[in-house]
């Protein structure tokens, strides 16, 4: 093991900030990442064996001890649900013979439950040792079951199984472009950089991830303090240009497909961002879910070096940028940029606290610009047509199109790209919904509009949204959706600040207690008091928005969480009887009068 | 005195560079805080701090104090909401005030009476978690850990060791300590570290040491946390 783990640091040259892509190899190899090996790392990459320890705690896709040679994760995304998640994993670890959330006891396989995987157009989705698996059936379940009980090699199983698809549905002005390889990085020497980052700002591109910052703004503060659209100066400046392509959002999956069949583009955004801050190295934070994209990526990368495009004195304009990609771990929080940052730096995904702001101090202190994967598609076009091209669609506060990842209860889940001020109704007539419930727009941290709202349009101004967009039909309960975001939002909070570590764990629990029929009369009081403190106090955006699933479908709602409420005045925050058993166990009496009832009769 | 911000109406000067309970605590404002300690990097975690700067809610241990704010700070509405932060602490672990050594000098227990926290108002988390006694002189009670990170900072900032660590995410975050056997005794750390005195509850104990002060005699037994805070914090700004 020594010599394994030695190789490994020697690769990555012995760098802490690469940490999160040595416990990937760590992993892979041992199924684990052993004790010894966090010793020896922690010598060799000179850091404290708490901060391994930490990083290892904190990702998902890291353990303390060993999985399965075949780490099997599937999926628990309201819309893997929506087909049938529960049945499906569980007959899945019926054939497997295998615990959900266990190794079994030969060590060949272990099965689990994970966050959304980015596949929602294709569900039932998993992982299989990280890569990604697509439309699980029970006929596709006892395929795998057969290739893992005869142990047979992952790149001998039947390719399909590993087959994502695009689903482009509905493509606009981004998604129709296909720009030749240097178009944009030559039409912004060319004009000039400073009437590029003038283009920018006139097209209005806000971030797409969600926050909906302006792009112009964000580069001009990266490289305020000098040498901004000058590469001369740029050379002697450590700056940073960072694509946020961790979109873990429950729901979204427009960066997948962008990266799959638009990465030039994206890759020409980030080069010309970088031209214009005056940044020389770029980083990609790629979702660890999106590994099988990884190989491809890093072939489109040596592929733009070879035509330099990338590396040294670019398409001979004399400035140097290139890129690296580095794979997420299982955080759901690594999309807030700062905790994308920590993350870049092979520590555990924590926000920081701002001030100051990543465009100051970002990557080890140094000005960053984090932004998503389709603000660098949408700019590098930008970059080749004007700002004006760009600004003609949209409303008058959010310019342009916006790329939809559209799932749930429609005939054709895939991506959609609409101008922006588009209703929800003619999204939802064009996506083939009817007898529709209620959309959930921007994924459990956005809104839930019921469906005498489908006037309400796409926009920062009125409905913002990263992309995600689910769609329920009336055969579905708006209990067990908020059930499952809350849920999510627990497991995923960071445990930084007291009001998101405790209170998205209190939140659960009191869902819990009123799905399962336990609330009575002061807990929808008590609910909503709770989600105030949690959106009110917490740290960043993913404890700012944890509550809005609650939040939205109470105030359209009420009597629907009324409804689940027993017409008591009190019940017992916890199940009575059950907290007997261990007592019963102890007394060997298992009689009428060793069990209490809830509430007296 | 040229630049000032205006907290609950009281006219307070600042300098550049400070946060805004460094002002307020210059000034003799007291802002209710656990994980703030001013000899140490801001953490900002325990969110107690918050306060409404022109109407938008920010730490005050973080943010930077700026010309043309206006903040308020002692509020029903902030300190109900502070109130029910300190509940979260308090359901999160196992804090039994009553048998706690550190009872009566404990800022946990301290800014809860200060509140007015007269129940845990949220269903208990009841987590098993350990004691690390193997220190000769120093012991932890991870029930009582509310992961300030005080003796994390005090560790590395003042005794130049880095024997403390949070690890985990979410509500499974616990206390850790740099050591190969993850045990306190085979860490460096000494008695006599600022780090073993620092913990603001009762996670991090000296041996040996226990009840010499009686009840009663307590620093809380007769004094507010805010007049304590003020005189102990007040001092070491002026240093």
């Amino acid at each position: 093991m020594q010599q394994f783990i030695k190789q490994l640091a020697q690769e990555n040259d012995f760098q802490a900030t690469r940490l999160l892509k040595i416990l990937r190899g760590v992993q892979a190899q041992y199924l684990y990442i052993p004790k010894e090996a966090i010793e020896q790392l922690a010598e060799l990459l000179n850091i404290p064996r708490t901060q391994i320890q930490n990083v290892v705690e904190f990702y998902s896709f890291f353990h303390l001890e060993p999985r399965g040679k075949y780490d099997i994760l599937i999926s628990s995304s309201i819309t893997d649900l929506m087909v049938g998640q529960e049945e499906l994993i569980a007959y899945f670890a019926e054939k497997l013979g295998v615990k959900i959330g266990e190794v079994r006891a030969d060590g060949v396989v272990s099965l689990n439950n994970t966050s959304c995987t980015g596949m929602c157009d294709q569900s039932l989705a998993g992982l299989v040792n990280g890569y990604a698996i697509t439309k699980l059936t029970k006929a596709r379940i006892d395929e795998i079951v057969e290739n893992v009980n005869k142990q047979l090699p992952l790149d001998q199983w039947a390719r399909d199984l590993f087959d994502v698809q695009d689903n482009i549905i509905k493509p606009d002005l981004l998604l129709n472009q296909k720009p030749t390889q240097g178009e944009a990085i030559n039409a912004t020497f060319a004009r000039g950089l400073t009437e590029t980052l003038s283009e920018v700002e006139r097209s209005g591109l806000r971030g797409r991830g969600g926050a909906g910052y302006t792009t112009a703004w964000k580069w001009k503060f990266c490289s305020e303090d000098e040498g901004i659209c000058d590469v001369s100066v740029h050379q002697q400046k450590q700056r940073y240009i960072v694509c946020n392509a961790d979109e873990g959002e429950p729901g979204t999956f427009k960066d997948r497909v962008l990266l799959n069949s638009y990465a030039d583009s994206v890759f020409e955004g980030m080069t010309v961002a970088a031209a214009i801050v005056g940044a020389t190295q770029g980083f990609i934070y790629l979702r660890g879910e999106y590994l099988h994209l990884y190989e491809k990526l890093e072939g489109i990368l040596q592929a733009r070096r070879n035509a330099n495009l990338l590396g040294k004195n670019i398409l001979q304009h004399g400035f140097d940028f290139d890129i690296e990609i580095c794979l997420g771990a299982g955080a759901y929080i690594c999309g807030e940029e700062s905790a994308l940052i920590e993350s870049l730096e092979g520590k555990a995904g924590i926000p920081r606290n701002r001030p100051p702001y990543p465009v100051t101090s970002g990557y080890l202190g140094k000005p960053t610009s984090v932004n998503n994967v389709e603000t660098f598609l949408a700019a590098a076009n930008i970059a080749i047509h004007g700002g004006e091209w760009f600004a003609n669609l949209g409303t008058a506060k959010s310019k342009g199109t916006k790329i939809l990842s559209i799932s749930g209860d429609c005939a054709k889940a895939g991506i959609y790209e609409y101008a922006f001020g588009t209703t929800i109704q003619t999204i939802l007539n064009d996506c083939g919904a009817s007898d529709v419930l209620g959309v959930q727009v921007g994924g459990p941290s956005g809104t839930f509009i019921a469906n005498d709202e489908f006037e309400r349009k796409i926009a920062f101004e009125d409905l913002a949204t990263g992309g995600s967009f689910i769609v329920f039909n009336n055969s579905r309960n708006i209990l067990d959706i908020v059930h499952n975001f809350s849920h999510f939002f627990a497991h995923e909070s960071c445990g930084f600040c007291t009001p998101c570590r405790v209170g998205t764990s209190l939140l659960k629990k009191q869902v819990d207690k009123i799905v399962e029929g336990h609330g009575s009369a002061g807990d929808i009081v008590a609910l909503e008091e709770l989600c105030q403190i949690i959106k009110n106090y917490s740290h960043c955006g993913l404890g700012q928005t944890a509550a809005n699933p609650v939040l939205t479908t109470l105030e359209r709602y009420p009597e629907l969480y009324q409804s689940m409420l027993k017409k008591i005045s009190y019940e017992p925050g916890f199940d009575l009887d059950k907290s007997l058993e261990t007592a019963r166990r102890m007394a060997h009496r298992d009689d009428a009068h060793a069990h209490l009832a809830q509430v007296e009769d | 005195m040229s630049k000032t911000i205006v907290i609950d109406g009281k006219v307070i000067p600042f300098e550049d560079g400070q946060t805004i309970i460094q002002a307020a605590t210059a000034a003799g404002v007291y802002i209710p805080h656990l994980c703030h300690n001013p000899k140490f990097t801001p953490h900002g975690s325990c969110k107690l701090c918050t306060v409404k700067v022109n109407g938008r809610n920010c730490s005050a241990c973080t943010f930077p104090a700026a010309k043309g704010q206006t903040i308020t700070n002692i509020t029903k509405e902030l300190n109900d909401d502070r109130e029910k932060i300190t509940q979260m602490l308090f359901v999160e672990g196992n804090h039994f005030c009553p048998s706690c050594e550190k009872t009566g000098n404990c800022n946990l227990q301290a800014v809860a009476y200060h509140l007015g926290m007269t129940d845990n108002h949220f269903p208990h988390f009841f987590e098993n978690r350990e004691v690390d006694a193997s220190h000769p002189d120093v012991m932890i009670d991870h029930n009582r850990c509310i992961f300030c990170t005080l003796c994390v900072r005090a560790s590395q900032q003042e005794d130049g060791k880095n024997v403390f660590a949070i690890s985990g995410r979410g509500i499974e975050k616990r206390l850790v300590v740099n050591s190969p056997s993850g045990l306190l005794k085979d860490s460096d750390l000494d008695v006599n570290d600022c780090a073993a005195h620092i913990c603001p509850t009762g996670a991090i104990l000296i041996k040996r040491t226990g009840y010499k002060v009686p009840i009663g005699q307590r620093i809380f037994d007769h004094a507010h946390i805010d007049t304590v805070a003020l005189a102990a914090e007040g001092a070491s700004h002026d240093e």
